[in-house]
Formats: C-alpha cells, sequence, structure tokens
C-alpha cells in the first residue's frame, strides 16, 4: 500500500492558501508564452482554466466532444453557485460556509480544499458580473441570493432556473477572446483517446477527430482533465448523453489514483422513470425545495388508489398528507442535503406510498406557495421548470386543480431520485495534480471537494474555483521546472505506444461481429448498477453486482455488435469505447462501496445505520480517502488509503432534525 | 400497450459533406419500433437506431446532447419547422403525442450555406464560434474585478438581459430564415451586453464586428420577416435585432 502525500501546505487552514500562494514558484511572463497547456473539456472547470491560463499567456490546447465549447454539461445546471458573501446580512461566512460543505460531505473531505474553495468563492461573483454575467437582481440593483440544501443562509446566486448555462457562457465568452487573442486552440469534435506518459510525466495526448475518425497527436508541458463525472455508468442519470469517464480511465490505466468512487450522488427532485426505452432522465432543480413541499399520502389505501390511478394528488386533503421531510427533520425541513431527501423518498415508496404505477415517486406540490405569493410570484421563480415539466409530463404544476374549503389544491409535481453527480473522481493533491506528475485533474473529474455528498449550488462553485482561482496559481509551481520547456516530438515511442494500443483495442472491438448494440449492453449495467448499488447498498447485493459486471464485461467482449468501419466519422464505435470505460468504472464503484463498511453521504450501506434510518460513519475505521490503483486488466485494484486529518472542525454525526 | 403510435420516417440520409444526400422512408411498424405517446422524439430517433443496427445498418446521424433544451447541441428540421412543431422547446423536449397516428414524418437539417452538413442531419455550427469569438465578450481578466455588488442593474435591465442571454446557440433562426440570416444569434449576445453597464464600453466596437464576421461567414442579411424569433426556441424577442442596429449605426457614426 503506498503512502499518499497531499501536499497541504503548513499552517492554520484560514492561511494555507494565502502561505501556498506567498511561496509558490511562478513562471515569468516571457517564458509563459512558450509554454503548451493541454486542457481537456470546455465545462465551467474546462472553460475558466483555459481562458485564464491563456490570459497569463501559455498556449493552451483546448477540446471538447461537442460541436462548441459552450454545449458541455455544465450548461444545464439549473439552480445557482454559492458564495460567501453575507450580502444578506444572516451571518454567512467564509468558516460557514466551509463548515456546512464538510459537514454535508458528511465529514470525508478534505479540510484544507474546501477551506480554499469557501474562501476564493466570493472571488467567482465579482469575476461572473464583470464578465456580464445576469444573474438575478432585487429591485434596488442589488444581487439577489436564495437557499438551498443543507444550509441555514442564502447564500446561492443565481439566474433564473439557467444559472449552468448563464456561468458557463460567461466562461465561454472568455475563452472566445482568448482564441480571438491565439492564446487558445480549440479543437471541437475531438475526444480524448489516452493520455502520453514521458519520463514519468504526462506529456500530452492522442485524442480521436470524431469528423473523420482520425487519431491525432499532441504535446505539452502538462495536461489538465477538466472532463467530468461518470454518473453514466448508471446508463439513466441526469447527465447529458455524451458525458463519460473514458479520460479519467485513461489516466486511471497510467496509474493515475482513483478515489471515492463509490460517492455518488443521487438526486432526490428528477422527473420519475417510466418505460424501459428513456433515454435520460430529468432533474427539476433543487431550488424548488425553497417553496415546494414534498409529500406522500398518510394512509396506504390513498396510495394504492393513486398507483392505480383512481385518484389524483390534489384529491388527497391537506390533512391527509404526510410531509415526511417536515416531520423527520424540523429544523431543516424540506432543505435537507440531496442525499437525506433521496433516501427518505426510498424509505417511503420502499414501504409502499409511492405516488404513481410504478411505486417509486412522491409529490413536490406548491400549493401552499402558490397561494401565498400568488402564481405569478411562483412562475418568475420557477416558471422555465414549470414549463419543462409539462412538456414532458402532460401536467401543468402552476393549475389549480380544487378548490376545497376555500383551500386551493394545485397538480403536484411527481418527482424520485436519480443519479445526478459524482464526488468520487481522480485523485489530486492540494495543487490538483495527479499522483502522476504534470497531469492535473479540475472540476468534478476530481474527488477533492464534496466528501461523501455535495451540497446544492456547490458543483458551479468548486468548477470555477478550480479553473479560475486554483489550477492556473497551482500549475505554474509545477511548470517552473526548466525540463519541461523543451518542447517534445509527437515522434517518438511513447506515442507510437500509445497508439499501436489504441488501435489493438479498437481493432478487436470491430471484429467481435456479435449481435449486441452499445445501447443494450449499457442498460444492462446500468440496471446492475441501480439496483446493488444504487441508493441503498449491502455486502450481498456488492457482490452480486461485482459477479454481474464481470458477466457484462463478457458479453461486451463476446456479443458486441459496431456497425461501419474504423475509419471515418462512427458514432456507435464511439460510444464503445466509452462504455469499455464505464464497465471498469462500474466495477471500481462497486468494489469501492464493498470495501467501505460504514454508511456516509450518498453511500448507504443498509446493515450501517441508526434505528431512525440515518447514515451511521464508522470514524475509526473509514475516516479516509480510498485511492484505487489499477493491475493490469482482469487484475484487481489496489486500495491505497490518504487519511484524513481536520484541525478546524470537529468531527460529529450529522444532524439536521434541531 | 393503448398508447402506441404508428408512422413513417422520411429522414435525410447523407453519407458525407460532399455526397449527394437522399430522403430514406422507414415505416415504425414495419420496423416492430413499438414507440409509445410519452417517448421524446429522439428517443423515438433512438429506438430506430437500435432497429438499424439490428438489421446491421448504420444508424441515422443526428446531433443531441444534454437532452433538456438548453446545450443547443439538437437541430433537425421537422415538418417544415426547425425544432419541430412545439413552441418554445427543441428537438429533444419534444414528446410523440404531438404527432398523429400514421402520419408521416419528414426530417431535414439545419440548411444554411453557414452550416455545411457533415453526415445525415449533423451540420457544422463552427461558424457561431468564429462569430462570439470576434467580440460576443468583455474584455475582462480573471483577476480580482470590483466587489460584485459594486455594480447596480436596475432589475428590469437585469432581467431584459437575461432574456436576450437565454439564447442557446443551437442555429435554428438561421435554419428559420428564408435568407439563412444570423441576426437573431448575433443581436441576443449584443444587447444582452449592451443592456449591462459592464459591456457599454465595447457595445459599439461589438456590434460593429460580430456583423462583419457573419457576412464573412457567408449568412445573408435579415429583412425582418420575423421567422427566426417565431421559431426560436427560448423564444428570443425580435426587438433584440433592432437593438442590435442601433448599436451597428452608432458604431459606424463613429467611424
Amino acid at each position: 500500500m503506498a503512502t499518499i502525500d497531499s501536499r497541504i501546505p503548513e499552517g492554520p487552514v484560514a492561511e494555507k492558501w494565502s502561505n501556498y500562494k506567498a511561496h509558490q514558484k511562478l513562471v515569468n511572463p516571457k517564458n509563459k508564452l512558450k509554454l503548451d497547456v493541454i486542457v481537456v473539456g470546455t465545462g465551467l472547470a474546462g472553460a475558466s482554466a483555459a481562458a485564464s491560463l491563456g490570459e497569463m499567456g501559455f498556449n493552451v490546447l483546448n477540446f471538447c466532444i461537442q460541436d462548441s465549447p459552450r454545449r458541455a454539461h455544465s450548461i444545464a445546471a439549473q439552480g445557482g453557485i454559492n458564495a460567501a458573501k453575507n450580502y444578506q446580512n444572516d451571518g454567512d461566512s467564509v468558516y460557514r460556509l466551509f463548515y456546512d460543505t464538510v459537514k454535508g460531505g458528511d465529514y470525508r473531505a478534505r479540510e484544507a480544499n474546501v477551506y480554499r474553495l469557501a474562501e476564493v468563492s466570493a472571488s467567482i461573483i465579482d469575476q461572473c458580473v464583470a464578465q456580464g454575467v445576469p444573474f438575478a437582481r432585487e429591485y434596488g440593483g442589488l444581487l439577489a441570493n436564495r437557499s438551498f440544501g443543507g444550509a441555514q443562509v442564502s447564500r446561492t446566486f443565481y439566474a433564473k432556473g439557467q444559472t449552468g448555462q448563464q456561468l458557463l457562457l460567461g466562461a465561454y465568452s472568455a475563452l472566445s477572446r482568448m482564441v480571438n487573442e491565439k492564446k487558445v486552440k480549440l479543437f471541437t469534435r475531438y475526444e480524448m483517446q489516452d493520455v502520453v506518459i514521458v519520463d514519468g510525466r504526462a506529456r500530452g495526448i492522442i485524442a480521436k477527430n470524431l469528423v473523420t475518425g482520425k487519431l491525432e497527436r499532441f504535446t505539452a508541458s502538462a495536461v489538465v482533465l477538466a472532463t467530468g463525472g461518470y454518473g453514466n455508468t448508471y446508463f439513466l442519470s441526469t447527465n447529458a448523453m455524451g458525458c463519460n469517464c473514458s479520460a479519467a480511465i485513461a489516466a486511471y490505466r497510467k496509474g493515475a489514483y482513483m478515489s471515492n468512487p463509490a460517492y455518488v450522488q443521487i438526486h432526490p427532485t428528477c422527473i420519475p422513470r417510466h418505460g424501459d426505452k428513456q433515454s435520460k432522465l430529468t432533474l427539476m432543480s433543487e431550488s424548488l425545495r425553497n417553496d415546494g413541499r414534498i409529500w406522500v399520502p398518510k394512509d396506504l389505501n390513498d396510495a394504492k388508489a393513486l398507483q392505480a390511478g383512481t385518484k389524483k394528488g390534489s384529491d388527497i386533503p391537506e390533512e391527509a398528507r404526510d410531509y415526511y421531510l417536515e416531520r423527520r427533520y424540523p429544523a431543516f425541513g424540506n432543505l435537507v442535503p440531496r442525499d437525506v431527501a433521496s433516501r427518505a423518498a426510498k424509505e417511503r415508496c420502499d414501504h409502499g406510498y409511492g405516488v404513481n404505477e410504478t411505486g417509486e415517486a412522491v409529490f413536490l406540490d406548491f400549493s401552499e406557495s402558490i397561494q401565498r405569493l400568488g402564481i405569478d410570484v411562483v412562475r418568475q421563480r420557477y416558471g422555465n421548470l414549470f414549463d419543462m415539466y409539462e412538456e414532458i409530463t402532460d401536467v401543468n404544476p402552476g393549475e389549480l386543480a380544487k378548490v376545497v374549503d376555500g383551500v386551493e389544491y394545485y397538480n403536484p409535481m411527481m418527482i424520485y431520485p436519480a443519479v445526478h453527480y459524482t464526488m468520487g473522481g481522480l485523485w489530486v493533491d492540494y495543487e490538483l495534480q495527479t499522483n502522476i506528475p504534470g497531469l492535473f485533474a479540475i472540476g468534478e473529474c476530481n474527488f477533492s471537494d464534496h466528501g461523501a455528498n455535495r451540497l446544492g449550488a456547490s458543483a458551479l462553485m468548486q468548477g470555477l474555483a478550480d479553473g479560475y482561482f486554483v489550477l492556473p496559481y497551482t500549475i505554474q509551481n509545477y511548470l517552473s521546472n526548466q525540463d519541461l520547456w523543451k518542447k517534445l516530438s509527437t515522434d517518438s515511442k511513447e506515442f507510437d505506444e500509445a497508439e499501436e494500443t489504441w488501435n489493438k483495442k479498437v481493432d478487436h472491438l470491430m471484429s467481435i461481429g456479435g449481435k449486441k448494440s452499445v445501447d443494450t449492453i449499457h442498460k444492462k449495467l446500468g440496471n446492475i448498477m441501480w439496483e446493488y448499488v444504487g441508493m441503498g447498498r449491502n455486502e450481498e447485493g456488492l457482490k452480486k453486482a461485482l459477479v454481474e459486471i464481470k458477466k457484462i464485461r463478457e458479453e461486451f467482449e463476446k456479443d458486441l455488435f459496431i456497425p461501419g468501419s474504423k475509419e471515418g466519422f462512427n458514432i456507435e464505435l464511439d460510444k464503445a469505447l466509452r462504455l469499455n470505460d464505464f464497465i471498469t468504472m462500474g466495477e471500481l464503484i462497486a468494489r469501492d462501496a464493498l470495501s467501505r463498511n460504514e454508511s456516509c453521504g450518498g453511500h448507504f450501506r443498509i446493515e450501517y445505520q441508526t434505528e431512525e434510518g440515518e447514515a451511521k460513519r464508522d470514524d475509526e475505521n473509514y475516516f479516509y480517502v480510498s485511492c484505487w490503483q489499477y493491475k493490469g486488466e482482469g487484475n484487481e485494484p489496489e486500495l491505497s488509503k490518504e487519511p484524513l486529518e481536520y484541525e478546524a472542525i470537529k468531527v460529529q454525526t450529522r444532524n439536521y432534525k434541531n | 400497450m393503448d398508447n402506441i403510435i404508428n408512422f413513417k420516417l422520411k429522414l435525410w440520409r447523407q453519407a458525407g459533406p460532399k455526397e449527394e444526400g437522399k430522403f430514406v422512408t422507414y415505416d415504425s411498424q414495419e420496423l416492430g419500433m413499438e414507440v409509445t405517446t410519452d417517448t421524446s422524439f429522439l428517443e423515438m430517433l433512438d429506438i430506430l437506431n437500435e432497429k438499424l443496427i439490428e438489421k446491421g445498418e448504420e444508424p441515422f446521424v443526428f446531433d443531441h446532447d444534454c437532452r433538456e433544451g438548453i446545450c443547443g447541441m439538437c437541430s433537425l428540421y421537422i415538418n417544415g419547422h426547425p425544432h419541430g412543431p412545439a413552441q418554445g422547446a427543441t428537438t429533444c423536449q419534444m414528446y410523440m403525442r404531438r404527432f398523429k397516428e400514421g402520419e408521416t414524418i419528414t426530417v431535414e437539417p439545419w440548411r444554411s450555406a453557414g452550416f455545411p452538413v457533415i453526415k445525415d442531419c449533423m451540420v457544422d455550427r463552427g461558424a457561431f464560434d468564429k462569430i462570439m469569438q470576434a467580440g460576443g465578450y468583455v474584455s475582462i481578466r480573471t483577476g480580482a474585478p470590483q466587489d460584485a455588488n459594486a455594480i447596480l442593474i436596475p432589475k428590469e435591465k437585469a432581467d431584459e438581459a437575461m432574456d436576450a442571454a437565454t439564447c442557446i446557440g443551437c442555429g435554428c433562426c438561421v435554419a428559420a430564415c428564408k435568407n439563412g440570416s444570423a441576426m437573431l444569434f448575433v443581436s441576443a449576445k449584443v444587447s444582452q451586453l449592451a443592456l449591462l453597464p459592464q459591456g457599454r464600453p465595447e457595445a459599439a466596437k461589438r456590434a460593429k464586428n460580430m456583423l462583419a464576421k457573419m457576412d464573412e461567414l457567408g449568412f445573408g442579411a435579415c429583412t425582418n420577416t420575423g421567422a427566426c424569433a417565431a421559431e426560436c426556441p427560448k423564444q428570443i424577442s425580435i426587438s433584440n435585432i433592432a437593438r442590435l442596429n442601433r448599436e451597428f449605426i452608432k458604431a459606424k457614426l463613429s467611424d
């Protein structure tokens, strides 16, 4: 088992980042002009990093799989971005945001990284406003805020229900400016296939031009992965169709640690599943929980009637409704963190209280807030989400269904938890560098800031913190090493080997000639993952999952069919390459979940819960970050541990009740 | 199942940018697609592709990603409308309940000189990135600008800027326009930044440079037919084009 050095700077947690910046090595302006940096991904983390590095003078090569950097899935984030501005004068501070994030993550995040995140959060808002991001405003012209799960202050900045879109377009505009100034070169519809290591350092990548099908070689002094999470391992998730974990798995196969893969966030408010031909699940923003109340019927007979379709939500009177989050968690009510809200929904549905034909749905109801605020105010806040919901389900949540004794009943939404975000990812040290020198990972791609559960509106914060304010500093500490300044040729044995390995793999996949499509096999993987490695896990199920995933691997190797040829445009081949890596990732998730004999955050082991059904951590034995290392195909990966050390926060049981 | 819908699909198939394209018709019943009315349009195409792959044929190629109507990746010109007949929605947000039993659904790519076909209904919209690179930004550096609340912006202005900023850059406006003009797209970005104090210093230059780039890339001129705004999935207002013209005239006068 290797020793893991997270390279956290000396000093009290509140001074670490200032100390680091005061003493880190820099690259002088003239030398920056000579250095190339590869950034893979153009989401919030990738675009902000590429733009910032370009502004500093580095030559950036920036890759994305879509037709434009603006399509990255950060664009779909709805609710908002947290920042410790304390504009509402409600007692917020850097420490409180830090504390809420560590607590929200169920005490499994690295303290020093989280403190830095909270520290730079305020600058992100300044930066975005200066770019022209049209955040919501109050009538006096000041920025507006709302509250999100896991917090008792209003620190979330938002732009309607399209905050991710506006922040990404802000980063994209900065990136576009750098492309215009020729400091960033864009490669759209390119997919990284492997990272190339020269003399122990990441010095380039090979990438596939998805239109021509040709492999191309790129060298640089450092490689930054900003390629998002691995939620699509589950086939159905709120991720975009193209989201994949292949870049991260390529790094893992080259020796990078994969950390905490079991920490998968199941978001409580998604539109429930229907049928077996669905391609993805749609998120309804957590911001809805500000004004929406979650409930199921108190009476099982009502639930049965809802399941049979003989009653509608609006038929159940106020007194017969169980607002179970308000009942169980009086202090936070409907705004408990995501993992808590998701499990509570599952608990009710497992007991038969589900409200649709599958029995896997709960209500999210706006009757109370519409009566209190009026439909206009509610629509102003959530109009686009109501419209989205209606287009998909044919039900309008803002529509008055009936009035009984002066009480107005509106059609409630139906929601159910779905895979949304992955807290785990490539292991990085304080500088966001993986254990492969010169290979950095930022945004959702790394593991560092959210522990076992991420709070709402913190993904955007972390992506932009990494890209604008952390990586552009820390990467210089690495790039100041003059050994890296010489440009390498792509005509080398390392690149030859990487291409040869890739060609072998692709030739093999194309030659299988089986009968099953990529999606058919991927759906099977997804079903296994959701059933055994989903919201509630146990030893038996996880062992079964490992056996089943192995069978899926065999099926993939023997029965896959890819139409077309290796050359040219071939979307099925690209999907097959991604599925190959999802299978590896699925196994890692299950293995990590099996090795962690405790419940924490998004990782809930049924064997480890309190009498009240809350997650039961084991700090004595599992107060560490798991770091999995690849040991060759077919071999078990090796687990190393980075022990967690807390100095500013006392580790305690998470409590959202009082 | 009682909510199965049967239909014919007339799809534009084109092997590559320089190949000749043609319509190919697929019958949902013959292929055994069994599509229900609560299936999304793109899920219906997924089902078609599964059937084609089963038969050893190449799948139909179309752009798509988030499937929530926000990334702007999906396109498709369906029954004479870009993003199909649904108002204020992208192709990916459209459900099969929109169509009638037995209907023939015609699907074509965005057709414009600015958007060459890559394969089937996938087109190259890289020109939009180039227009943005010509000036769709506020020229500031990452660093420590003034406190965010130092810039007061009236709510009405911020909301108006937000409405313009909602543009998803899908290219629907170009596909809808008989001249293949990208004016609505350009005006949305110019308006967003012109409405905000942060964007004012460069407003004139921005309008001029983005329009010049639009012309250079082969997009047509605007003749105010309004088709762009009528079809826009994000309902970007045509008043943005008027604002763009005002900014452009200001720029010309100061030349």
